[in-house]
């Protein structure tokens, strides 16, 4: 960061005298120190994948994961203090369930992105309050609007994407997803790109263990957000391997 | 316990629970009727599963009002839910139902809602709703597999609630359930074992058509539902009754 | 005269919120015995709901409760009882004794004095001496500790018959397991012939020093 705060960092209720607020820029910073999570929005669907970093060699596998689901049609992502996350996603929750108790049917994933963001920029407005040091990207199907995503970053800023990254190595990441031809790909295609991705932005020297995160949710799920099953992650673990060995060959050459 | 002092009067030397209801403020409704009525469900155990079937009929007084409104409700693969009584409550009651298996799957930790916890849950919602003298008027059957064996269950609005391998309610307790009683008994008798699976929807149909001769608030349009260990299935059928009979009644010239 | 025509609509119906749903308990303590039994039959008017309900309820190593009456404050108040007991088990470390157990029954009763829970309560227990225990309450909590009882729907049919064989009993002579158990067996069968509300089937439990015998013995199932 070009400054530090000089006293004007110590409330997200004050701007800076050259109007910034420095509480959250420093939940920013927060979010970049996580695992990158990425999200491709193809032409079928959404897919999601999540570098988790394992900071324990005692960890159980597959716990304090960062992928959910708010229901059973929208996914999540999240990156950042996986606390102020879930505190986010039983928001999100509860939203779509008054939704659905309200209107008898299911939120739309703009609605839910509009009511979300609201909320986490709330956060950032009062001086009692920390603002989340957390992003959060959510994506859905249906078969009337096709595949959405959207991702909210900690001042409550959401825009749509076609493809985004947040965390560690977002920048990287972009820069490969804008590589693909996103809106003519499949899921079926995609999560095996968002397995490379992910392996390929992992450093191994700052981040010795990861475990791999992959969701979907498309028409060949049904709208509905759910886990890779075991032979699509296998085999999109092995074209991330396999892709990331050929690309260390021809560079040693 | 201890007593403020502003409400100790002499004697008062300890708190008595406040049990008494208010009388301020809180109009007291002394009576209610069902309106929107349903009239019996029918619940057995077969060998390898369970099965209810109920009319879709509801009633407004004597006249035949909606005539194709189901209440079997899928709750899970596991537990299938029928209900009798006003159909509001049935509605209300759904809809908290679906609520939790929709909160439950979005966990995704692969644990589902059992029978037994379906059965007990329904229980202290209608006891606590009899004991503010508010009921939700309608009985509930609760079918389904818990630990590899089937079970079947049944709440009425004060919140009684048992278990039993063959169950039945309104004037199905009257014309139904001795006929369910003796197949199953006899079965027992002759043959040492349970009904199977066709004979207990064989059974079913023959309780449905018997009520509908004499249950004037039945109807010829029914469902079945059958839950066993690897599916739950709901059936839509139509009475074929025979009145040749009703001319050997006296007394209808 | 006006007249009015009653064209059978529906009328208005007060909500009641007790149901009757019959049931029977016997209870006799010995030396170092207590034995309890109930009915399994669960009904209300002329409708068995099912043959197979017992309202024994174990709440410990050393006590059973015999609970009926209205069956969903039957079902409540197990449910309170068995918490609480956890709760205590878990804050002392200790399981509660019978005697404590009698007290906080009636507390509980007692705390719905003016919307109270319609059931009979027995509760058979060994106390801190190893000697059978009895306790017999009203539906509001009123406890007697006692060293026989009958209550529920065939209480009244019972509780002389018991009178008439244990009523003038002194400590040189008292009842025996066997004797207890048979004149159980025979409340029962004399109740299941006049009372339609208890029948079915008889549980009992005979709670002795090292451990709960229970056991079951036919009646009439019309």
């Amino acid at each position: 960061m070009s400054s530090i705060g000089t006293g004007y960092d110590l409330s997200a209720s004050q701007f800076s005298p050259d109007g910034r607020v420095f509480q959250v820029e420093y939940a920013f910073k927060a979010v970049e120190n996580s695992g990158t999570a990425i999200a491709l929005r193809g032409s079928d669907g959404v897919v999601f994948a999540v570098e988790k970093l394992v900071t324990s060699k005692l960890h159980e596998d597959s716990t304090g994961k960062r992928l959910f689901s708010v229901e059973d049609h929208i996914g999540m992502a999240v990156g950042g203090l996986t606390a102020d996350a879930s505190a986010i996603l039983d928001v999100a929750r509860e939203e779509a369930r008054s939704y659905r108790q309200s209107y008898n049917m299911p939120i739309s994933l703009k609605y839910l992105n509009e009511r979300v963001s609201m909320y986490i920029h709330a956060h950032t407005l009062y001086s009692a309050i920390r603002p989340f040091g957390c992003a959060v990207i959510i994506g859905s199907y249906d078969p009337k609007d096709g595949p959405q995503m959207y991702m909210i970053d900690p001042a409550g800023v959401s825009f749509g994407y076609f493809g985004c990254a947040i965390g560690k190595a977002k920048q990287t990441a972009k820069t490969e997803i804008e590589k693909l031809n996103l809106k003519t790909m499949t899921c079926k295609e995609l999560i095996k790109e968002a397995a490379k991705i992910i392996y390929m932005v992992h450093d191994e020297l700052k981040d010795k263990q990861f475990e791999l995160e992959l969701s979907w949710v498309g028409s060949h799920t049904n709208g509905k957000h759910e886990e890779v099953s075991k032979e699509v992650f296998d085999d999109a673990l092995k074209y991330a391997k396999a892709s990331l060995d050929d690309d260390s060959g021809s560079d040693g050459e | 316990m201890y007593v403020k002092r502003e409400d100790w009067i002499p004697g008062n030397f300890k708190n008595v629970p406040d049990t008494g209801r208010s009388t301020q403020n809180d109009i007291v409704q002394h009576g209610w009727t069902p309106i929107t009525t349903t009239t019996s469900v029918l619940g057995v155990v077969f060998e390898s599963g369970v099965a209810l079937a109920a009319d879709t009929l509801t009633s407004y007084g004597s006249m035949a009002c909606f005539q194709n409104n189901p209440r079997i409700l899928t709750v899970n693969q596991n537990i299938i839910v029928a209900a009798a009584g006003e159909y509001s409550d049935y509605q209300f009651i759904r809809d908290i139902v679906e609520e939790k298996v929709r909160t439950e799957k979005s966990l995704n930790d692969g644990i589902s809602m059992k029978p037994k916890a379906l059965h007990t849950w329904l229980s202290r919602v209608l006891y606590n709703r009899r004991t503010k003298m508010k009921p939700l008027w309608s009985t509930f059957l609760v079918a389904g597999i818990q630990n590899d064996v089937p079970f079947l269950g049944e709440i009425d609005k004060l919140g009684t609630a048992f278990v039993d391998d063959q169950i039945a309610n309104g004037y199905g307790a009257y014309l139904a359930l001795p006929l369910m009683r003796k197949a199953i008994d006899e079965k027992r008798e002759k043959f040492n074992s349970k009904l199977t699976k066709d004979e207990a929807v064989d059974l079913l149909k023959k309780c449905m058509e018997v009520l509908y001769y004499r249950d004037a608030r039945s109807h010829d349009k029914y469902q079945i539902g059958i839950v066993t260990k690897d599916s739950v299935e709901i059936q839509n059928l139509v009475l074929k009754p025979n009145w040749e009979v009703a001319k050997l009644v006296q007394g209808y010239e | 005269m006006d007249t009015i025509i009653d064209r059978g609509a529906p009328k208005a119906r007060n909500f009641e919120p007790y149901a009757s749903n019959g049931g029977s308990i016997v209870a006799i303590s010995g030396k170092d015995f207590a034995i309890v039994a109930s009915d399994t039959r669960l009904s209300e008017g002329y409708m068995i709901y099912t043959r197979k309900q017992s309202k024994l309820f174990q709440l410990s190593d050393k006590s059973v409760l015999g609970c009926t009456g209205c069956w969903c404050d039957t079902l409540s108040l197990t449910n309170i009882i068995q918490s609480q007991l956890k709760s205590y088990l878990y804050d002392h470390n200790t399981v509660m004794q019978p005697n404590s157990i009698a007290q906080l029954l009636s507390t509980l009763l007692y705390s719905r004095r003016f919307f109270p829970y319609y059931v009979y309560n027995v509760l058979a227990g060994l106390d801190n001496n190893g000697e059978g225990c009895l306790y017999s309450y009203d539906p509001v909590g009123h406890c007697e500790k006692v060293n026989y009882t009958a209550g529920g729907s065939s209480g009244v049919l019972m509780q002389p018959f018991l009178d008439s064989w244990l009523g003038n009993r002194t400590t040189d002579n008292p009842v025996t397991e066997e004797e207890a158990l048979s004149l159980v067996k025979d409340a029962f069968t004399a109740a299941g012939e006049r009372d339609i509300y208890t029948g079915d089937e008889v549980v009992y439990n005979i709670i002795k020093k090292d451990g709960i015998q229970t056991g079951v013995v036919q009646l009439r199932k019309d």
